[in-house]
């Protein structure tokens, strides 16, 4: 057996976002070794994203700070779940190793991704996410003086075109799908969240236009401009970019292999946070989509559960009460409209590893045999992005995803063996 | 200021810069060529999409979720 | 034997319960000879799905070097009309030798094919390197065997079921029971046939429990595209005189590279292991040894592992006949791992005997007869 080269923590969390770092804060004080992983290069997660271009609130530096402080607790960035390596021990790789983490309790606070859904033209070099073009700003990319359409629904979009207007952009567009009645009335609402209602009215903007969506990204090597629907009428504006976010999808891969209940594409939790697996528990937006201040109260109630504070965990139920408030009426207006189901024309690439088109995939009647006929979500992303968009589009479930979990070296993967061999 | 090598092509970045951000300000502004030749960019920005993977001083890797190191070796060729 | 105009009560002239790539090849080849077929699966994972691919001529025994011979070569005679996506190429198998032993077995393995007419060619070690410079230094050698090729099972099955639509009818469905030339559906509904063609794989032996079949899992992983890494087939001579002898969970070392620039790897073997799931241990136990063969694969970035499971009699040669106790049921299972090699030639033993016509190979080694003897069973 190579147990003697598995690392061991009594607790390890997945995910360094709010929720993550809430979660870690919550249990240390009771002094258990703790471990953080998150893939991406720094800690804070989508929100509180990190770089050169990135204004980190003072919240997350301060949490930032706090985990550096506690010697129980470290921090694995650029560091991925690979695959499980039996009951409770994970494999794992960064950059340079792939190694073996067992673990006692475990948190999953995977976050969420965007949906991407297809569109023509949705591949041309310069169309990206919404959450995407904030995440590429704050790590570098410079934009001034660039034309943007930020297209598809909910505040995310708002944000988006703060952070790009903060870097010098010409936002042209920013086209949300609900209609006016929709968000008015979440606007409306937001006096019962006043650091809510603040932050909606810095992100309000002149280009913002509600019942309005992407037709169409225009253009022959990169993107020329974006034809969208605004009510009845079609516009055509010229743009450098078009960031694209058509709301968020919970990451519930690990959760779905490790065998938590995962329902509505969210990880199923009970009051306490804690998955349909003993042990298990998740928090933020893996569990449904509900913005940081939800993320945060529930990674401080897994984290304090986790290590068997109950009443103090108790403590924070109303809190999460409140939040899960806004989250709902926040879901409620920004419903996704039927009509963006069927953006994309027979020969749009649905597929994007693959390069599998629309026609190619309609007829198929699952994934599966989708799948096995045209290639369509066996490239790298794993299906990530066409299986999430098929599963929108003709309602095809994903199967359960098999390791690796994302792709990953060879070398890492053979640590999984058990034998004598080096 | 460090400089790195995007297809043979320097780079110089400012500390903290993904190397997804690099590739979208040099060359084409690509990342890959898909598999029926259309010019790819990064499109998540977080790790899910795969557009950006590109070779890192060997290594296939995530350009979004990788920092900029000094003379580091990009290459976007698949 | 029916024709078209006089089914009466018949579903068609052949029910085919199975469209992997065996049930497409017999349903195909009996099209060829002017009967109507009806080809019923429930589109379950099954063993073509899960497989490499490989076209590669094994010669264990006899029969299998004359099965897996006609086979190949009838798969090459297709290949002008095999459609693109079925990505069939005829890339070659290089054997290789580790060690003395292994290179006498390459040496036994050279006699044999060639004495059986097949173009192959021993490798030294020198020669070997220079043929395939990714594998690791201080290999003795290896057996090229040139006819070997490669083939995307899925799409071939699709091709073959679609290739007659005249005469090769597709229904999704469930088989719940066969009697004979008796078909009874989940529905309930009844469907018979002259001949009814038992081509389901591992799941033959739910509607027929006297077969002889065990299932070997087996589990794949696949790379993400690259460049042209290796030309062929590489596969351990190990696999035949340590790797997977017995009956143990074992590993072979076995890697491919797809038109695509993916590197396929396999294998692995387990008995009496009946979970899908991919095994964390055993997968990582593969990888290992396809390491040690090409070093270069550490670096690379594996995307998808999965397992299958291959349906095997106790001799290894496949069932091709009428049932002895059931008649009108015919059998085409048991092809372990080499149901895409062997599916050309298993279609035409059964037609030949379908149809009384003489067939291109001796039969006997293949008849169900020798498991399934003359008294019933209970």
């Amino acid at each position: 057996m190579t147990l003697k080269e598995t690392d061991h923590v009594e607790l390890l969390i997945i995910g360094a976002g709010p929720a993550g770092m809430a979660a870690a804060l919550a249990a240390a004080p009771r002094g258990l070794s703790i471990a953080i992983l998150d893939d991406n290069p720094l800690p804070g997660g989508q929100i509180w994203r990190d770089g050169p271009h990135a204004q980190v609130p003072k919240q997350a530096q301060d949490m930032r700070r706090q985990l550096q402080r506690l010697s129980n607790v470290r921090l694995h960035s650029g560091c991925k779940v690979v695959a499980l390596a039996g009951p409770k021990r994970l494999l794992l790789e960064d950059a340079e190793r792939g190694w073996l983490l067992s673990y006692n309790r475990l948190i999953l606070c995977t976050g969420a991704r965007e949906l991407l859904l297809p569109f023509p033209g949705w591949t041309l070099p310069g169309v990206t996410g919404a959450g995407g073009l904030q995440a590429l700003i704050k790590g570098g990319l410079p934009v001034a003086d660039e034309r943007i359409v930020i297209a598809g629904t909910g505040p995310l979009l708002l944000a988006s075109s703060a952070t790009a207007q903060k870097h010098g952009a010409e936002v042209v567009r920013v086209a949300e799908q609900a209609p006016l009645s929709a968000v008015a009335g979440f606007a409306a609402g937001l006096w019962r969240w006043p650091n809510k209602a603040i932050q909606a009215i810095t992100l309000a903007s002149a280009a913002y236009r509600t019942s309005a969506h992407v037709l169409a990204a225009l253009g022959t090597d990169r993107l020329e401009g974006v034809r969208v629907q605004v009510g009845d009428k079609v516009e055509e504006l010229a743009c450098e970019r078009l960031a694209c976010g058509f709301s968020l999808v919970p990451n519930t891969e690990i959760a779905r292999a490790l065998g938590c209940t995962v329902r509505n594409q969210a990880i199923v939790v009970d009051e306490w946070q804690a998955t349909s697996l003993a042990d298990h528990y998740a928090a933020g937006e893996s569990t449904g989509f509900g913005g940081s201040e939800l993320a945060l109260v529930e990674g401080r109630i897994a984290g304090l559960v986790a290590v068997g504070e109950r009443d103090k965990a108790r403590g924070l139920w109303a809190e999460r009460q409140r939040w899960q408030g806004f989250a709902d009426r926040l879901n409620k207006a920004f419903s996704l409209n039927p009509a963006l189901k069927n953006l994309a024309a027979p020969e749009t690439v649905v597929c994007r590893c693959e390069d599998v088109r629309y026609a190619d995939l309609a007829d198929h009647g699952s994934w599966t045999r989708a799948k096995l006929a045209t290639r369509c979500g066996m490239g790298a992303c794993q299906g990530r992005i066409c299986g999430t968009a098929a599963q929108t589009l003709f309602g095809w479930d994903p199967p359960l995803l098999r390791p690796p979990f994302s792709p990953a070296r060879i070398s890492t993967l053979a640590c999984l063996d058990e034998g004598d061999s080096v | 200021m460090p400089e790195l090598s995007i297809d043979g092509q320097p780079f110089r970045f400012a500390q903290g810069t993904t190397v997804a951000a690099a590739l979208m300000s040099s060359g084409d502004r690509c990342s890959r060529t898909s598999v029926s030749g259309q010019r790819r960019a990064p499109l998540c920005g977080m790790g899910i999409c795969q557009e950006c993977r590109v070779s890192i001083d060997g290594l296939r890797r995530l350009a979004c979720q990788t920092i900029c190191r000094d003379g580091m070796q990009v290459e976007t060729q698949p | 034997m029916t024709n078209a105009a006089t089914l009466q009560g018949h579903a068609a002239d052949v029910i085919v319960i199975g469209g992997g790539i065996v049930g497409a090849a017999c349903a195909d080849e009996l099209a060829s000879q002017g009967l109507q077929v009806l080809v019923v699966d429930c589109q379950r994972p099954a063993a073509t799905a899960a497989g490499m691919g490989h076209l590669v001529v094994l010669d264990h025994s006899a029969a299998e070097l004359a099965l897996g011979e006609y086979s190949v070569r009838a798969w090459r005679e297709l290949a002008p009309q095999i459609p693109n996506d079925c990505a069939m190429r005829t890339n070659g198998t290089l054997w290789l030798a580790c060690n003395e032993e292994e290179m006498a077995e390459a040496e036994r393995k050279h006699a044999a094919l060639s004495e059986y007419g097949l173009a192959c060619e021993l490798l030294s070690g020198a020669e070997l390197a220079n043929a395939e410079p990714s594998l690791r230094s201080g290999l003795l050698g290896a057996l090229k065997v040139s006819g070997d090729g490669i083939l995307y099972a899925p799409n071939a099955a699709r091709w073959l079921l679609q290739r007659q639509s005249s005469r090769v009818a597709q229904r999704q469905a469930e088989v719940a029971e066969v009697q004979g030339n008796r078909v009874r559906l989940a529905t309930g509904e009844w469907l018979q046939a002259p001949a009814v063609v038992l081509a389901s794989g591992i799941y033959a032996r739910e509607l027929c429990p006297d077969l002889p079949l065990q299932a070997k899992k087996g589990h794949l992983l696949i790379t993400d595209r690259y460049p042209a890494q290796i030309t062929h087939t590489l596969v351990e001579l190990g696999y035949v005189t340590s790797a997977h002898k017995g009956n143990g969970p074992s590993v072979a070392f076995n890697v491919q590279q797809r038109p695509t620039g993916q590197l396929f790897i396999g294998s692995s073997r387990q008995f009496d292991n009946h979970n899908p799931d991919v095994d964390a241990a055993m997968l990582g136990r593969m990888l290992r040894r396809a390491m040690d063969f090409l070093p270069g694969l550490g670096e690379m970035n594996g995307i998808r592992s999965w397992t299958g499971f291959r349906s095997a009699s106790p001799d290894g040669q496949p069932l091709i006949g009428e049932h002895p106790h059931q008649p009108g049921l015919w059998l085409a299972v048991g092809h372990e791992g080499l149901g895409v090699t062997t599916a050309t030639g298993t279609a035409r033993l059964l037609a030949a005997q379908m149809l009384r016509t003489p067939p291109p190979l001796d039969l006997e080694p293949y008849l169900p007869q020798r498991f399934i003897g003359a008294r019933a069973h209970a």
